[in-house]
């Protein structure tokens, strides 16, 4: 396919690829970094993840509107307050799913799949009542749209950098959180012995609510810088659970560098393969090797090495 | 409707000839207040449905709630509109129309069921619904089983003929056809790259395409690729797209997936209004979601379009507004969906008779003259003649037309050389 184009053609390609790439992992990252938080950590399987990225959506088209109708003036920089709000409103939600639904289920994994999964039906169906059954298009400040032009054929997305910058302030803040904090320090305590924990005297109950709190408000982060690229309506939150899940169940639940890893190595795979296959024949071949990979490692890419 | 269109005709002439016109459905209205010479029910109901002496009932199954809801609400509004606009008038045969709504929400299985509920239970005349090829699929041996008539909106793939189905949408090749001749002769079109999602709508309208610009236009196709349902990223398709140079991109994506397409779009700087893209898949209603200054130069190959400049859509559209409010876009299939009642009514009165046999045999060469698209007829496989339109989009989200057929289309659910 190669034969009829020059040298700098396929170069400038090359280098775009590798930024499609990119940006893919960016995107991947943030969808996972929330559930790598609520699944990996705390070991619940929230189906209702993607529900949480489109309420932090949904505000952001809010705030977006909100600023067109009284702050014209600074709408260029609507998009950092929006996703503060995100955050917080996810979050919110997160805290008091976690107190109504969550707690009363840590013993039964398996059932928070189903009410998640219920918690979702019952999300989407709400955002359809209050805000409509159609998407709403969010509309970004100028500065966002369009491309920098680096060389005659090479054209780097603004909206793509954008995510990535994100990607790495989340994602380094999330690391320094679970890791290098008290607070992560007492997170993972509860997570490998609540009864010990709470014994040493950690607020289990409080530091539960406000994990799984951080998480959705992570997820309503990524909701918000979503809209520079996908769609904002009541079930767009289902068009990211499954890759979402996927990232953090290959990457090994319970560790972050896995789920980077992983999300690395599928979004590279992916973006290769769409280059040189179509687009559907990609996906199938990504998820085979997943489930290949999966099958001789169960546990996913990186474990802790827990004694049995 | 009739009061509005009396309004603007000054001809004293016409007015006198148009008052003669509008005692017609008076006429019709009188046995509304006494029964007894009102066509006997009995008479024009003779296989159990739901017809009184005052009432019909008909159904409306679309998906309110699941993921096509953003879909088929605007399907449900029309229907509503029209059955509201045809009770205003006296009904049909002296009848009001009543109807039961039905969620197919966005399940398959469940259309089936509901659409069996409506036929058996409630025994309606009609069913205006479905919207996913998927969802007609699955209602299609119920509506044959227990003899029933749907009145189906959606642009579709073909291949499709029955007894019990008016297909008020354009089949695959009333909506590509005459688009591609277009752009073709236009803009010298020479290439082509088509990009849709993973489903039988897609790869059905591209074959027919990749047929007619390959064996028709001479050109070439120099890219095919199907991305599956909801995905949401795109870049490397497009950078396929800037390695190819397309004189002409070609798309069928569909639902959240296309949002996310035009915006990757834009932001790979690609600009639409030097790169030619001819969708089929994008109305009014979509655009909403994907924002205008994403898709603004881009080409739609559809039938109608909000912004038509005739004197019916120019009461359509406020009286859609009005009882749905200022803010809702009207797309393509939004217009076909208000078709399906005025249709059936006018079938209704031309059999002189509610009973389903008698309405599929006398469907062929219905014609209504109040469509919002302009002039349509049944044809004899249960399809619409009906005009291609190409419109361009704007900033504000709406088209301008562009280009339309000179005359109405032929239906052919069956194209000879395109399978």
């Amino acid at each position: 396919m190669f034969g009829d184009y020059s040298i700098g053609d396929l170069g400038s390609i090359f280098v775009m690829q590798g930024f499609a790439g990119l940006i893919l992992f960016s995107v991947y990252v943030l969808m996972a970094l929330g559930l790598a938080i609520i699944f990996g950590q705390m070991g619940v399987i929230n189906m209702a993840h993607g529900e949480f990225m489109i309420l932090g959506a949904y505000v952001t088209w809010m705030t977006s509107n909100l600023f067109q109708t009284y702050l014209p003036s600074l709408f260029s920089g609507y998009f950092f307050l929006a996703m503060i709000l995100a955050f917080v409103a996810s979050g919110a939600l997160g805290m008091l799913v976690e107190w109504v639904l969550i707690r009363h289920l840590y013993k039964r994994p398996l059932d928070t799949l189903l009410a998640t999964w219920g918690l979702s039906l019952m999300l989407q169906q709400a955002y359809r009542s209050v805000f409509g059954a159609r998407e709403v298009g969010v509309e970004l400040p100028q500065w966002m749209l369009g491309s920098l032009h680096v060389t005659e054929s090479i054209e780097v997305p603004i909206n793509g950098v954008f995510v990535m910058c994100l990607t790495v302030l989340i994602t380094i803040a999330v690391a320094y959180v679970m890791y290098r904090s008290r607070w992560g320090r007492q997170v993972r305590a509860v997570v490998q012995n609540r009864i010990m924990a709470g014994a040493v005297g950690i607020n289990t109950e409080k530091v539960d609510r406000y994990t799984f709190g951080l998480g959705c408000g992570i997820a309503g982060v990524a909701g918000s810088a979503f809209t520079m690229i996908g769609s904002t309506g009541p079930t767009s939150g289902q068009l990211y659970i499954v890759d979402t899940f996927l990232v953090v169940v290959f990457g090994g639940a319970a560790s972050l560098l896995g789920t980077i890893a992983s999300a690395f190595s599928i979004s590279q795979t992916q973006s290769t393969l769409e280059f040189f296959l179509s687009g559907s024949m990609a996906k199938v071949l990504t998820l085979l090797a997943v489930v290949g990979i999966l099958m001789l490692r169960p546990q996913g890419l990186f474990a802790l090495k827990v004694r049995k | 409707m009739s009061d509005q269109e009396t309004k603007g005709l000054l001809s004293p002439l016409r007015r006198k000839l148009l008052m003669g016109m509008a005692a017609l459905p008076a006429i019709t209205m009188l046995p509304k207040a006494s029964f007894a010479q009102a066509p006997a029910t009995s008479a024009v109901n003779t296989t159990g449905l739901a017809v009184t002496d005052t009432e019909v009932t008909v159904g409306i199954l679309h998906s309110a709630t699941g993921t096509m809801a953003i879909s088929e609400t605007g399907s449900i509004e029309a229907e509503k509109l029209a059955i509201e606009q045809i009770n205003a008038m006296g009904g049909v045969l002296g009848r009001k129309i009543k109807f039961i709504q039905e969620d197919g929400a966005s399940d398959w299985p469940t259309f089936a069921e509901k659409a069996k509920k409506l036929l058996v239970n409630d025994k309606v005349a009609a069913i205006m619904g479905c919207w996913t090829s998927a969802s007609r699929k699955a209602v299609l041996p119920v509506m044959e089983q227990y003899n029933g008539m749907l009145y189906y909106p959606t642009f579709y793939e073909g291949l499709e003929q029955s007894k019990n189905v008016i297909y008020t949408g354009q089949e695959a090749t009333q909506q590509i056809l005459a688009g591609l001749n277009w752009i073709a002769k236009e803009k010298g079109a020479k290439s082509f790259f088509f990009i849709g999602s993973d489903y039988i709508w897609p790869r059905t309208s591209n074959k027919i395409a990749r047929k007619h610009v390959e064996n028709v236009l001479k050109g070439k196709v120099v890219g095919e690729e199907y991305y599956a349902l909801g995905s949401t990223q795109f870049n490397s398709v497009i950078n396929k797209i800037k390695l190819t140079k397309p004189d002409v991109i070609f798309t069928d994506v569909v639902g959240g997936s296309n949002v996310a397409f035009y915006k990757q779009l834009k932001a790979a700087g690609i600009d639409l209004s030097k790169q030619a893209l001819l969708t089929i898949s994008v109305t009014e209603d979509e655009i909403d979601g994907i924002g205008g200054e994403n898709i603004a130069g881009a080409y739609a190959c559809m039938k109608y379009f909000q912004s038509l400049d005739n004197p019916n859509n120019k009461t359509f559209v406020p009286a859609f507004k009005k009882m749905w409010g200022e803010k809702t876009v009207i797309g393509d299939v939004t217009q076909a969906a208000y078709l399906g009642p005025w249709l059936w009514k006018l079938t209704v009165e031309k059999a002189g008779s509610f009973d389903v046999d008698k309405i599929a045999a006398a469907s062929p060469g219905v014609e209504f003259k109040g469509a919002p698209e302009g002039y349509v007829r049944i044809h004899e496989n249960h399809h619409l003649w009906s005009k291609t339109r190409v419109g361009r989009a704007k900033l504000d989200g709406q088209f301008e037309l562009i280009f339309e057929t000179a005359d109405l289309v032929e239906p052919d659910p069956f194209p000879k050389g395109y399978q």
